[in-house]
């Protein structure tokens, strides 16, 4: 019972520092507090509800035990997330994203094509192309090549969309003034076009950039090598060792975290001129 | 209509490439065969063997389409082997789903419009909970709500509406709040209540946003679905009928579940474009 009023007051608590700093003027260090506070509250109801009310740690372990479990196991985690993240979810993401963006620039010379693509390519992007996975596990095999096969197929499609909408958003008075300048092709591609297509390349590489981990390890739950992060969750279900599937629950929300964030860096570093990313600092 | 021949042909183009790599992949198991019946293939043989394989790598189009219409018309409805009881286990979880993660993603909208401190909290967990692959967990949610005795269609709509809600979140707060500060302050001056500004203001400016997240919801909805019905054992569903036939080898099943997955997601998804039609035009929107 203590357990449970503890729960309370830490959400009580919560919401009583949330709505205070709601009310300061907003700065990054509010912005930055009011989410971690948020999140903060949420473990530690969790902690004290699982303890409080006994829930069975096969239905729901407790933070603490997760976190134990983590750092016992980090040997069996990294063996994991190198087959699954960095083999699998990764180069298939440089392939596919890489793939999509030259076709991409292909088809553009190509109205027909571009007019016959983007429709196909656009409800392509809408199927659960995730039922691919059996038939490139069956084509490639096992191991890490086929999850990679997975993660490029189902990126492709998204990315190649952008890419080929973000190529045809220069008007025509941009175009006219590269042409004015004798600039031919490949220079209006290079300083123009290129250019003004990051910020919807740079869509295509977020929205792609989960889809890449998820391919990845749904792809390992149609057979897979011993490691692996889908394998490891699909097998620890089945002993009910639950705290070894969150804490790769864990390692996935991290990777997937920092993934995002990478490539979220790495446009604000590119498309610095864009108005979504002007003013902020 | 403008745009008909170039899909056509981009359509047409797509068929003719899967009906050669179906020679180019099947052509080792034919030679195999053939090698071993002591005969040589001619390339019309050849041809024509790789489009007839039983358990083929690659299944041609029209044996695909064959498995389609023996599994959908031939077969009666209530059958285990009807496509379409299949693809109905699959699409209630699916619609199911999508309505929970719907009614959950304009709910927290809401609050996320109206409440500063919701605003603060909430909305970068809702970006952040996204980066978790779900589907990745979903064999565990199926597990454990098994466990806890909930079973049947409620978990599989639950991941579903894990995957719809958060489109619906971001298309609903861009929504709720595209009405200008312009717009907002005529409101004011008529002296309009809160109430009164969220129902004839904010939530009808906010409905062409909310059509374009629903369809991206209802296809991630269904992905949830197929997804959720891999660890169940292959009772039945779509997703039953991908995970059975990788075991057994059956590629033309599979590619017969794919096919149907991707028509379903076109119905439902199209389903949603004319109901955004009829909306806008009602409103005089579109």
């Amino acid at each position: 019972m203590a357990w449970v009023l503890a729960a309370l007051a830490a959400w009580a608590l919560g919401i009583w520092a949330n709505t205070r700093l709601a009310r300061l003027p907003r700065g990054r260090a509010t912005g930055l507090a009011v989410p971690v506070i948020f999140g903060l509250t949420i473990v530690v109801m969790w902690e004290c509800l699982v303890r409080g009310l006994n829930v069975p740690s096969v239905i729901l372990p407790p933070p603490s035990a997760i976190a134990a479990r983590f750092a016992i196991s980090t040997q069996i985690l990294w063996e994991d997330f190198v087959q699954t993240v960095l083999k699998g979810a990764l180069s298939g993401y440089a392939m596919g994203c890489g793939g999509a963006f030259l076709l991409a620039i292909a088809i553009d010379r190509f109205p027909f094509l571009q007019r016959g693509l983007l429709p196909v390519g656009n409800f392509v992007a809408a199927l659960p192309i995730i039922g691919m996975a059996p038939i490139l596990v069956m084509w490639f095999g096992f191991d890490w090549q086929s999850k990679a096969a997975v993660v490029v197929v189902m990126v492709f499609f998204p990315m190649l969309v952008n890419t080929v909408q973000g190529l045809q958003d220069t008007t025509t008075m941009q175009r006219d003034l590269m042409h004015t300048y004798a600039a031919g092709y490949w220079a209006t591609l290079l300083y123009l076009r290129l250019p003004a297509a990051m910020p919807f390349i740079f869509n295509g590489l977020k929205i792609t950039s989960t889809l890449a981990l998820i391919g990845a390890i749904v792809a390992e739950f149609f057979g897979s090598p011993i490691r692996g992060m889908g394998f490891r969750i699909s097998t620890s279900v089945g002993q009910l060792a639950l705290d070894l599937v969150w804490a790769e629950i864990v390692v996935a929300a991290l990777a997937g975290s920092f993934f995002y964030g990478g490539v979220a860096l790495l446009e604000k570093a590119v498309t610095f001129w864009h108005p979504s990313q002007r003013g902020r600092a | 209509m403008r745009n008909f021949l170039p899909v056509f042909t981009v359509l047409m183009a797509l068929v003719a490439l899967w009906y050669a790599a179906a020679v180019w992949l099947n052509a080792d198991w034919a030679y195999d065969r053939a090698q071993r019946a002591g005969t040589t293939l001619t390339f019309s043989e050849l041809v024509a063997d790789t489009w007839a394989q039983d358990k083929p790598k690659l299944p041609a189009p029209h044996q695909v389409a064959a498995e389609i219409w023996n599994t959908t018309v031939e077969k009666k409805i209530t059958s285990k082997r009807s496509l379409i009881f299949h693809s109905w286990v699959t699409m209630s979880a699916t619609l199911l789903g999508f309505v929970l993660g719907t009614v959950l993603g304009i709910g927290l909208a809401i609050g996320i419009v109206y409440n500063r401190v919701m605003d603060m909290s909430v909305m970068p967990w809702v970006i952040a909970s996204q980066t978790i692959p779900i589907l990745a967990i979903a064999p565990m949610i199926i597990v454990v709500l098994n466990a806890v005795g909930i079973s049947g269609l409620l978990p599989k709509a639950i991941i579903s509406m894990y995957l719809s809600f958060f489109p619906v979140v971001v298309g609903m707060v861009k929504g709720l709040r595209s009405p200008d500060q312009m717009q907002l302050d005529q409101m004011r001056t008529w002296n309009a209540s809160g109430a009164q500004t969220f129902w004839r203001l904010r939530l009808p400016s906010s409905m062409p946003y909310l059509f374009t997240s629903m369809k991206i919801a209802m296809a991630a909805s269904l992905v949830g679905a197929i997804v959720g019905e891999l660890p169940t054992g292959a009772v039945a569903g779509l997703g039953a009928r991908l995970l059975a036939g990788s075991y057994y080898g059956q590629t033309i099943q599979i590619w017969s579940a794919l096919i149907m997955a991707a028509a379903l997601a076109a119905a439902l998804v199209a389903l949603i474009g004319l109901a955004q039609r009829i909306t806008l035009k009602r409103m005089g929107m579109a």
